[in-house]
């Protein structure tokens, strides 16, 4: 079968690649491009480890064809750090232990970059329900919200 | 692997033909968080995915002069909610489609994606049905318009012909005074599928209610317009008694699933006290309006 030939950019690059019509865009980004950040771990649109950026908004990579990046601009966890310094929030997950096993924590923290990115001041609640799409097996959540509000407030600071 | 073709025409005219000549091994692709989960379980095994989000009337959001809206079947969950006027206008058709799934989901999950899979429980269903809103239908031998609640023809199933695409829903001006709001009842707090859902829009003149809609889902093998309870709540105030008779006419229309997630008599009562509570924030909204 003819594979598809696809334009777009990863984290700002110019990047081309070579996909089946119905492979997932997950599939694409730790199969074909070595991304291998972000995680399969449900393939089904409920547990939110595959979550990038499509042309800034949220969305699940298990649940998008490699195809339809066609044009559009990714933003993976591979960009998220600035080269070797790493970004707030990724820095309070480590300080604050918000991650056990470390598969949800790609996802988390691509969720939780886009939360802060649209809403630099959210309440606990507003932080628990964005979130609701990223399951996480080991914390129990409570500290992955308090890293959340702790880099907000942190980055409200700066500000 | 299968031979499979993935395509995104940038008009409507060549989805519909790409559509037609597929003669039904063709899916249309909208957000996919039905479409993939299907393509990826092996449920089904289209030929050519035809993605519709490169059609502009598919993908754009308009408020016509006379107040009306025309939404593409295709906008997303998200890009709803960021219009500036859509959700003031039609709160209660927002709230409905913005409860499917997670920020990731509505990211992608869209109107005609939604009823289009043909689900009982399709959150945004109800909500529609209330608005009284229509549906644009293209297909190679042109175009018609269909009430929402003539979509639905089974549990799964839709009167679209495999050829035919949808394309926009219309909502209609809004007199002044009227609100609408959905509300659902879930297990969880988020991430489930709707035990019972229900829609409600009305107009309130004086304190009296001139009209009215309901959209009730999940209780049924389509989702039901329920007249009996619109008819309950005209002429009359919003109040204890109205409502009760109203819950009463959703009550007798039911014919739920029974299954772990609600017994028929769990899902029955619910359905009253969903109507209920939808038609009092709905009627507070009419008042604010
Ligand atoms: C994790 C998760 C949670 C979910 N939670 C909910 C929920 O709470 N409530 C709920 O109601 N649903 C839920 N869903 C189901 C799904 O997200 C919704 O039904 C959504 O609205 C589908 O929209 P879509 O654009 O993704 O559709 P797609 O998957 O692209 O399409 C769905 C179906 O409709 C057809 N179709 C799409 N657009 C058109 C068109 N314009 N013309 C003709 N046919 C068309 C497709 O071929 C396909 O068969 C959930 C899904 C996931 C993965
Ligand atoms: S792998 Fe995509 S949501 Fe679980
Ligand atoms: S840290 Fe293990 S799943 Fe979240």
């Amino acid at each position: 079968m003819a594979k598809m030939h696809v334009s777009t950019t990863i984290n700002g690059e110019p990047e081309e690649f070579l996909c089946e019509p119905n492979e997932t865009m997950l599939d694409v980004l730790r199969d074909r491009l070595n991304l291998t950040g972000s995680k399969e771990g449900c393939g089904s649109g409920d547990c939110g480890a595959c979550s990038i950026m499509l042309n800034d908004t949220l969305v699940c990579s298990c649940l998008m064809l490699g195809a339809e990046a066609e044009g559009a601009e990714i933003k993976t966890i591979e960009g998220m750090a600035d080269g070797l310094s790493l970004h707030p929030l990724q820095q309070k997950f480590l300080e604050s232990a918000a991650l056990q096993c470390g598969i949800c924590t790609p996802g988390m923290l691509v969720a939780a970059k886009a939360l802060l990115d649209e809403n630099p001041d959210p309440t606990e609640t507003e932080v628990r329900f964005w979130l609701a799409g990223n399951l996480c097996r080991c914390t129990g959540y409570d500290k992955i919200v308090r890293a959340v509000l702790d880099t907000a407030e942190e980055i409200r600071g700066k500000a | 692997m299968t031979n499979i073709q993935y395509l995104a025409p940038t008009t409507l005219d060549e989805a519909v033909s790409l559509y037609a000549a597929a003669a039904g091994s063709a899916r249309i692709l909208a957000g996919g968080t039905d479409l993939l989960v299907q393509l990826r379980s092996g449920m089904i095994n289209p030929g050519i995915i035809i993605d519709i989000k490169k059609i502009k009337e598919l993908n754009s959001i308009e408020q016509k002069a006379d107040g009306s809206f025309v939404v593409g079947a295709s906008v997303s969950g998200t890009q709803l909610a960021k219009h500036s006027s859509f959700g003031k206008t039609w709160p209660g058709v927002l709230e409905a489609l913005n409860l499917i799934g997670s920020t990731q989901v509505q990211g992608r999950a869209s109107l005609g994606g939604n009823l289009c899979n043909g689900s009982p429980a399709g959150d945004s269903i109800p909500a529609l049905i209330a608005a009284e809103a229509t549906v644009n239908i293209q297909g190679p031998n042109g175009s018609r318009q269909l009430a929402v609640k003539d979509v639905l023809s089974g549990p799964g199933s839709t009167n679209l012909s495999q050829d035919e695409i949808a394309v926009n829903f219309i909502f209609p001006t809004r007199q002044l005074g009227s609100g609408d709001a959905y509300l659902r009842m879930i297990p969880r707090t988020e991430m489930d599928i709707a035990v019972v859902g229900c829609g409600v829009n009305l107009t309130l003149e004086n304190n009296i209610c001139t009209s009215a809609t309901v959209g009730l889902g999940a209780v049924a093998p389509v989702v039901l317009e329920v007249e009996a309870a619109a008819e309950a709540l005209v002429g009359n105030k919003i109040e204890e008694e109205t409502l009760e008779r109203a819950a009463e006419a959703c009550r007798a229309v039911c014919n739920p699933i029974d299954d772990k997630r609600g017994t028929i008599a769990y899902r029955t009562k619910v359905a009253g006290v969903l109507m209920k509570r939808a038609a009092t924030i709905a009627s507070q909204r009419a008042e604010g309006a």
